[in-house]
């Protein structure tokens, strides 16, 4: 009895109402709350989720409860096969709705495998410049290397407090500080300057401050943390460590920044001090140490031969950004060269590469930089259940829809 | 002699309209300089190759949203006018400013800047009215207005108040105004073909100088300085980025005159295209037409050759410019609408029949800017905010024609009548942003997706509002008046049920589409953009009205009080989510956009209430 009560639930069109209705609303507040809460939070917050409690909007929060993307979601396709299941009948009369939606299960099925699936990463590098990894776009690692052996510790270990030991290494790591955005200004030398956070290392030469995380796509976050380092017998201080060292395309950033404060030269000095390694001695081992995005390996390179920005005629409107890349791989003797420009991406051992932003054209020439290109690198294997799930409703809809069109044509016509 | 006349009046009807169509295609004669060839002449601005007319029209649209300069303002509205052409406009700005510099043209609305710059009031006696301004009054003030502009500037876009907004407009129109004076000749200029001569004359001597200079050695310091008095007026018409006049001739491809100018003591000599636009500059401000058209005539027979393309182009687009093709559409469909609505009150056939008549005319005019404009930018339909209005108006219409070819009660025709002549009026008013032809930007730049994707979502949207206006149909005929009977009330239903799934088709794959391209540009199938949610919304709300539909929890009237709906969450995608500021697809927004846009969504919820009236408060419904 109650078995039968669910699945009548679970078939009813009723519940397609309320679970359409539902999305409605969720979509709609979770758009507005984008301007507040930045596309990334919201998408957390709205989409990404089971239930949602208390929205941002305008500024001001509203008490709410509202079932979340992830609830919605699972409930329509469960709604949407019980009553594939149980209305489904091979006949040509039905064929059309039939097929649409089979198609949205395909496309549900498909966005929910994304989800867990998908990975995004990026390549940003210059001209001239090789590279066999990509970078996490949102991950970090703090990373020990005594020349051998590469320790990496994920950064969202490194809390406030925490105390973190491995075997590999041969001391203690304490977390002073974790800010998850970070801004850093150099100390000009001679000049009085507030006291540093510490002496070593880095924080000898440049300050560094927590920021409130970003909101926005066109921003990103950049970690530093304080981290004292210490074994059973003594310490070695406290250090900093930031991505603004660990990532050699914000480095160039930094210097390009500098330029015209305070001229080429001074900007080199100050981006070779920013990226100069920080190391500790003990037991005879010298460890090396940075704050860096995550690295996934590849076991093939990409190498940057040249950034091309093109712009319209007499304006600053970009035309077209395309990257031309050496790709290597010795396992299958491949040594090519690539163009990856809009639209037009690489797809190659299960990753595409994307054209993303770009350093480049005139006005990087005339500045004397090198110009570089960021790449977006996307690992999705399904990717292809849009495309499939897409031409199945689409043809779904065309037959149902000229099936009722030729009618209610003959159908006048005979009057 | 009754039936011959309702025979034949539609017809003749459309025949007398088309006559004023082709009448207003004639160009205008005119009687001493030749204007209308100058605004033929190929210019590079905002990154594309145009004529001087499209050029003249839109600036002039950004200073004071008209297409024709009105030089007496302060008239009422009822007087005569003294009015003047765009491109005589641009001529006298480019090449004869000390004429130019007393023009009202630029439109200042806010009436706290107005005052803060001490411009003129209102006062008809001292010929103003307060809103239009010559760059003669506004250049005494441009200090004071820096202090104000510079606070502005500082401020982020959507974060600005009126105010801000209109110094900020301000800003940009002297900038706009300031690069076209720039275009030709320096700002100081009194008589450029002397002058220009002169430059000529006395770049050897100059050049000397400069590099004695540089060597250490003796040098003529009077040549040196009257040499960087030179090079600091060509400088300015560099730097300020005005449009590229000079057409590419051999190695170089389109230039600034000022870039040109700074290439002679490099040894790149003065070629014809700034001798002839010299001389033109020359006559103009002498007031010898005679010579302008000479030397105009002698550019554009240099420009055969090689730039035959560009000035075939250019030629083209002032044919459009001067077709309207859209505003004379709007003025077609306003009388069609009107002949439609009152052939409901007297059901008069001969009525209904005109209507279809100017419809199909209005229809053709618009068909034939809607592919005039594809071909001059060799796009599909649809590349930016103002031609998905074009595009929306032009599928609703055609909507509007086959469900009266189907059910010939009139009621298409208002649908496309209403949807055409709205949509043109708000492509009217998004036109003012400037240039509509505008070049796309490196992701956009695709002629596949904007033909699938970008047309697939537009004709969801068109067909969406073309159920939402069946619908208000559906009401106020039913609520105010008598004419809503069974029949109409059914065939009323029967319609919007069709363009439903129609609208559910089309904005669902064009939605996916959206999504596929997305991952093909940057690997991210659906990021929760909030253009990519509004269109979202548009599918599910359509699933929802079909769904709602099938199960029987709504019937007639239910449905026509959701397919309201789907005017607000079409209007939402459309604009409402460019207006949060975030995401891939911001494209910003005017006040007067937000406000609209405010008003249009409450006018639909009243409608929504209206059918929520129970039956016996409907007029047509009471027995």
């Amino acid at each position: 009895m109650l078995i039968k009560k669910i699945v009548s639930l679970f078939t009813s069109l009723k519940l397609t109402v309320t679970l359409l209705a539902f999305s409605i609303v969720l979509v709609f507040v979770g758009t507005l709350a984008q301007a507040d809460e930045g596309l990334y939070g919201a998408q957390a917050h709205y989409f990404k989720q089971w239930i949602v409690v208390g929205a941002n909007l305008f500024g001001h929060y509203v008490p709410l409860l509202l079932p979340g993307g992830y609830l919605l979601g699972t409930l329509l396709l469960a709604n949407l096969i019980c009553a594939h299941i149980q209305r489904f009948q091979f006949t040509t009369k039905k064929i059309g709705i039939q097929l649409a939606h089979a198609g949205v299960i395909v496309l549900l099925v498909g966005q929910l495998a994304t989800d867990f699936l998908a990975r995004e990463l990026q390549v940003n590098f210059i001209e001239g410049e090789t590279r066999g990894y990509s970078d996490s776009a949102m991950d970090y690692e703090l990373v020990f290397n005594d020349g051998n052996n590469v320790t990496a510790i994920p950064a969202s270990l490194l809390k406030r407090g925490a105390e973190l030991k491995y075997p590999s290494l041969a001391f203690t790591i304490r977390v002073k500080e974790f800010w998850r955005n970070s801004d850093l200004n150099f100390r000009p030398p001679m000049m009085k300057n507030s006291p540093s956070l510490t002496t070593n290392g880095i924080a000898a030469k440049f300050d560094f401050r927590p920021l409130p995380e970003v909101k926005t796509t066109e921003q990103k976050n950049i970690p530093t943390a304080v981290l004292e380092l210490a074994d059973t017998k003594n310490s070695f201080g406290d250090w900093v460590v930031s991505d603004f060292a660990g990532e050699p395309g914000i480095v160039q950033g930094i210097q390009n920044g500098y330029i015209e404060q305070v001229g080429a030269e001074m900007a080199r000095k100050i981006a070779g001090d920013l990226a100069a390694p920080q190391s500790i001695a003990t037991d005879g081992r010298t460890f090396t140490f940075t704050l860096r995005p995550e690295r996934v390996r590849h076991p093939y390179s990409l190498t940057l031969l040249k950034a091309t920005h093109t712009v319209y005629p007499g304006t600053d409107t970009p035309k077209d950004f395309r990257s031309r890349v050496r790709l290597e791989n010795s396992t299958t003797r491949e040594n090519r060269e690539v163009e990856i420009s809009m639209n037009h991406p690489l797809r190659y051992g299960g990753y595409t590469y994307y054209q993303s932003q770009m350093t480049a054209g005139d006005l990087v020439e005339r500045a004397g930089q090198t110009p570089s290109s960021v790449l977006q690198v996307v690992r999705n294997p399904s990717w292809l259940t849009p495309y499939i799930g897409c031409v199945m409703v689409g043809l779904g809809l065309v037959i149902q829809f000229m099936k009722h069109l030729v009618g209610f044509v003959s159908k006048r016509k005979v009057k | 002699m009754k039936k011959i006349f309702q025979k034949w009046f539609p017809p003749f009807l459309m025949f007398v309209m088309a006559l004023w169509f082709f009448g207003k295609l004639q160009t205008p004669k005119e009687k001493d300089f030749a204007f209308t060839g100058f605004g033929e002449l190929p210019v590079t601005a905002n990154g594309r190759v145009q004529p001087m007319d499209s050029l003249a029209r839109n600036s002039l649209l950004q200073l004071r949203e008209r297409q024709r300069l009105y030089l007496e303002p302060w008239k009422e509205w009822y007087e005569k006018q003294k009015s003047i052409s765009a491109i005589e406009w641009l001529a006298n700005v480019m090449m004869n400013p000390v004429v130019a510099d007393a023009w009202p043209v630029f439109r200042v609305d806010h009436p706290d800047l107005v005052s803060l710059l001490k411009l003129p009031e209102k006062d008809r006696a001292k010929q103003s009215d307060g809103k239009h301004f010559s760059w003669n009054q506004i250049q005494p003030v441009l200090e004071a207005f820096n202090e104000q502009n510079v606070q502005v500037q500082g401020i982020k876009g959507p974060d600005r108040n009126a105010y801000q907004r209109a110094v900020s407009q301000l800003h940009n129109q002297i900038t706009l105004y300031a690069r076209l004076k720039l275009a030709v000749q320096p700002g100081a200029a009194q008589d450029w073909p002397a002058e220009l001569a002169a430059y000529e004359k006395f770049v050897p001597a100059a050049v000397a100088a400069a590099r004695a200079q540089q060597a250490g050695e003796k040098f003529d310091e009077e040549a040196f300085k009257e040499f960087s008095g030179y090079i600091q007026a060509f400088q300015m018409m560099s730097q300020w980025e005005p449009p590229l006049i000079l057409p590419p001739n051999g190695t170089r491809e389109w230039r600034r005159m000022g870039d040109a100018l700074l290439d002679v003591p490099r040894g790149v000599a003065v070629d014809t295209a700034m001798r002839d636009y010299a001389k033109m500059s020359g006559a103009l401000a002498a007031n010898d037409a005679d010579v302008f058209n000479a030397a105009l005539k002698d550019y554009k027979a240099s420009l055969v050759p090689a730039q035959a393309q560009a000035l075939a182009k250019s030629r083209a687009e002032v044919f459009f410019n001067q077709m309207e093709p859209f505003y004379n559409a709007t003025v077609i469909y306003i009388l069609a609408g009107l002949l439609a609505v009152f052939s409901w009150f007297n059901l008069s056939e001969v009525l209904r029949r005109s209507a279809v008549w100017l419809i199909g005319l209005a229809f053709v005019i618009h068909t034939i800017g809607l592919v005039y404009r594809m071909i001059l930018e060799g796009r599909p339909p649809v590349t930016n905010l103002y031609s998905s209005a074009i595009f929306i108006g032009w599928g609703a219409c055609l909507l509007g024609i086959i469900l009266e070819k189907f059910y010939k009660n009139g009621i298409g025709c208002v649908v496309s009548a209403g949807i055409g002549f709205i949509t043109l009026i708000i492509a009217h008013h998004l036109a003012l942003e400037g240039d509509t032809m505008e070049m796309m930007r490196a992701v956009l730049d695709t002629n596949f997706w904007l033909a699938t994707h970008v047309v697939a979502v537009t004709t969801g949207y068109a067909s969406t509002f073309v159920a939402g206006f069946l619908a208000l149909i559906y009401i106020v005929r039913g609520v105010f008046t008598k004419t809503l009977d069974e029949a109409t009330g059914k065939s009323l239903a029967r319609m919007i049920y069709g363009i439903v799934c129609f609208a559910t088709l089309f904005s669902f794959v064009g939605t996916v589409l959206g999504g596929i391209w997305a991952d093909q540009s940057w690997g991210r199938f659906w990021g929760w953009d909030p253009k990519e949610n509004g269109a979202l919304i548009i599918v599910l709300w359509n699933a929802l009205i079909l769904h709602l539909r099938w199960g029987g929890i709504i019937r007639e009237r239910g449905l026509v009080v959701c397919a309201i709906g789907g005017n607000i969450v079409t209007s939402w995608s459309w604009f409402g989510v460019n207006m949060l500021g975030i995401g891939l697809h911001s494209y910003g927004f005017t006040d007067a956009a937000f406000f609209w846009l405010m008003l249009f969504v409450l006018s639909q919820l009243a409608f929504v209430a209206l059918g929520l009236l129970p039956e016996k408060k409907w007029r047509s419904f009471r027995a």
